[in-house]
């Protein structure tokens, strides 16, 4: 579904990403970790188009198209959604008419007809209670005023009604107090399915006791030094980044 | 002014004004002679602006002058019930006035009824209470040299009274119709009285029905909201290529008087004055003044407004924000006076805007004048684009770079949009909102 080919991408002439090579296949559920300043949010960025990343090098293909060649909004109606590390505040943009704009402009995107009122209430509705989102959220202005749980959350319920088929979850769980990790990890669960794959980008081993991943990269300096199981997630717990980085010998110099 | 005198424009007004002097003997109230010429003494002594003139530093009125040869139209001419109906705003439940050229059309409105209300024209109403008591009494408008020049040469108007503890029911939607066969200059003059406790709201819209010919219009509108009485006022500006507006609005608020004033710019005409002053002269007023301004293409938007603070104890509040597309000009102006007996004041300014086209422009200046020692004032100002942040959010969730933008500008003028109380305005503005940005 998603390949990542040697991808190096540098913002305001620093490189960030130097060299990632990732297969991610219909179903699956890779972590990415790796200490503050490695690049797992700029791999985030990247990915879904953010203008301020260029890249270098390297390619990435989405189900046989290039993805880099691809507006940010085109890469969502292909399938590819962030949530985001910070959710952005927009007031005066109803939640509600944000999702139906959104829903409605990537329908269009792939040749069906709007959705009518009432089949989008219903939807609404539906994935609401999948997610346990707040439904007095959503007449309020788009993440205005939200806790940063309600944010969260509301990532995720975007997530259940866009419905894509490759999710990047951005520190989702960074600020979140057990009760929210807990009810954002159950929305993330219950949207697992063998169509759609999820990137999990984590600081924290805690995450993945909720969301257990196939796959847990460690992303070093703009690299992936290493690949593992679960069991790698709870390694990096203990023992910290400082033994990988001596076992592959890296001396890091930036 | 020697500048003056060499515009041809200017010395066929002067001529105008001698000519309507003697016609008008007859048809208008003997009293309004000696106010007529005292006018025009005052306006060839202020002369038009020129970009000098502090109050138009931002703004060529002469440039607008010059742009047609137009000619002072003094008459209305029928427009067909069709055309009035264009500017119909679904679902709005609203009594309705007509008037064309500033001619009251009696046959097209449909009128509030009942006891305390008095509405038609001005010319047939100058020995009215109102009228006697209130009009031309702005000492605002004095300083005015466009508003001088109407007071000189107007021909007709709206006349509104409400008497004491008159409510009017529903909304009601003036429809202001500019309409010629030839380029002309159309000063329209009306005057609006809400006695003690009376509450009414009021809608205002343009329609320059599609002619080949010009219209400019000079319109004053006085206001006096006498003690405790409450006035919603909006005014919808939405002409077309064919039409110019100098707008002067004054209004007068007496003791616990509550003055709401809307000000809405759409695209549509090049070139925009909003004269808007508002003097507190009873102390425990409120006045909100909101402001929105869209404007595309080389549209030039100036509003100018003068919150004079003379009684203390009073309230107000002033939100004006621009969206400029394309190369438009917008200027704001947003006096503020505290008179030294006016303490306890609260005047509050803010004036935000968009600037999106790349040629875009907004000059805008906050002037406070406080001679008082206890008051609370602010102002504030913002010019910029779209946060990058949340363009990039909309569209990493699959909304293209034109919807976003439509959003956010529609999210932008929700606080001012937010504020309409009617319904079915609201929805309509938000509409046209909408349409722009598509």
């Amino acid at each position: 579904m998603l390949t990542i080919k040697n991808l190096h991408a540098e913002v305001e002439g620093k490189k960030i990403l130097k060299g990632i090579n990732l297969e991610i296949n219909k179903g699956e559920m890779h972590a990415i970790m790796g200490p503050n300043g490695s690049g797992k949010s700029s791999l985030a960025s990247v990915l879904a188009g953010r203008e301020n990343y260029t890249v270098t090098e390297g390619e990435v293909w989405f189900n046989g198209k290039n993805l880099l060649d691809m507006s940010p909004e085109d890469r969502a109606r292909e399938g590819v959604f962030l949530a985001f590390q910070y959710p952005v505040e927009i007031p005066g943009v109803s939640n509600i008419n944000f999702l139906k704009t959104a829903l409605n402009e990537i329908r269009i995107y792939k040749g069906l007809p709007p959705l009518e009122a009432r089949e989008f209430l219903k939807l609404t509705k539906e994935k609401q209670q999948l997610v346990d989102f707040n439904a007095n959220l959503m007449n309020r202005s788009l993440n205005e005023g939200f806790s940063g749980g309600e944010k969260k959350r509301n990532e995720i319920f975007q997530l259940a009604m866009l419905d894509p088929q490759l999710a990047i979850l951005d520190e989702t769980d960074s600020g979140l107090d057990i009760d929210a990790l807990r009810i954002v990890s159950n929305g993330v669960n219950k949207l697992r399915d063998a169509e759609k794959s999820f990137i999990v980008i984590t600081h924290y081993q805690r995450l993945l006791e909720y969301i257990v991943p196939d796959f847990v990269h460690v992303l070093y300096n703009g690299r992936i030094i290493k690949t593992g199981t679960k069991e790698l997630a709870l390694e990096l717990e203990e023992r910290g980044y400082d033994w990988l980085k001596e076992e592959l010998h890296l001396k890091e110099s930036v | 002014m020697t500048s003056d005198i060499t515009l041809p424009f200017y010395q066929a007004l002067t001529e105008d004004v001698h000519a309507l002097s003697v016609q008008a003997n007859g048809a208008v109230k003997d009293g309004l002679q000696d106010i007529r010429r005292q006018a025009l003494e005052r306006f060839t002594a202020l002369g038009l602006p020129t970009l000098k003139t502090e109050a138009w530093r931002y703004t060529n009125i002469q440039r607008y002058l010059k742009e047609f040869p137009y000619e002072l139209l003094t008459t209305a001419a029928p427009v067909a019930a069709a055309i009035v109906d264009r500017t119909a705003i679904p679902e709005l439940d609203s009594y309705r006035i007509v008037m064309v050229n500033g001619h009251f059309q009696a046959g097209q409105s449909v009128l509030p009824t009942g006891k305390g209300i008095t509405i038609g024209a001005l010319s047939a109403h100058g020995d009215a209470p109102g009228f006697v008591k209130y009009f031309n009494k702005q000492q605002h408008l004095h300083q005015e040299a466009l508003a001088v020049l109407n007071t000189a040469l107007f021909a007709d108007g709206l006349y509104i009274e409400l008497a004491a503890n008159t409510v009017i029911d529903k909304p009601v939607h003036i429809v202001n119709v500019y309409t010629s066969a030839q380029h002309a200059f159309i000063q329209p003059r009306h005057l609006w009285v809400l006695g003690r406790s009376a509450a009414a709201t009021v809608i205002e819209t343009t329609l320059h029905p599609d002619t080949a010919a010009v219209a400019f219009a000079n319109s004053v509108l006085e206001t006096v909201i006498e003690e405790n009485a409450e006035l919603w006022h909006y005014n919808v500006q939405q002409g077309d290529n064919g039409f110019r507006e100098v707008r002067t609005a004054a209004a007068q608020q007496q003791a616990n008087s509550r003055y709401h004033h809307f000000n809405f710019t759409l695209p549509g005409t090049p070139f925009t004055r909003n004269n808007l002053n508002v003097a507190l002269t009873g102390s425990y007023t409120e006045t909100n003044l909101n402001g929105l301004y869209i404007a595309n293409d080389h549209q030039h938007v100036d509003n100018h407004t003068f919150m004079d603070h003379v009684a203390p104890n009073c309230n107000s509040n002033e939100l004006y924000k621009g969206v400029l597309l394309d190369a438009a000009n917008g200027v704001f102006t947003g006096r503020i006076l505290v008179h030294q007996e006016a303490q306890k004041t609260n005047a509050f300014q803010q004036n935000n805007n968009l600037l999106l086209g790349e040629k875009a422009d907004i000059n805008s200046q906050p002037q406070l004048e406080i001679y008082a020692d206890d008051v609370k004032c602010s102002h504030g100002f913002t010019a910029g684009q779209f946060s990058e942040e949340s363009m990039f959010y909309l569209r990493s969730r699959g909304i293209g770079e034109d919807a976003a933008k439509a959003l956010m500008v529609n999210a932008f003028s929700h606080d001012i949009t937010d504020s309409v109380t009617i319904p079915a305005l609201q929805h309509y503005l938000q509409e046209q909102i909408a349409e722009i940005m598509n």
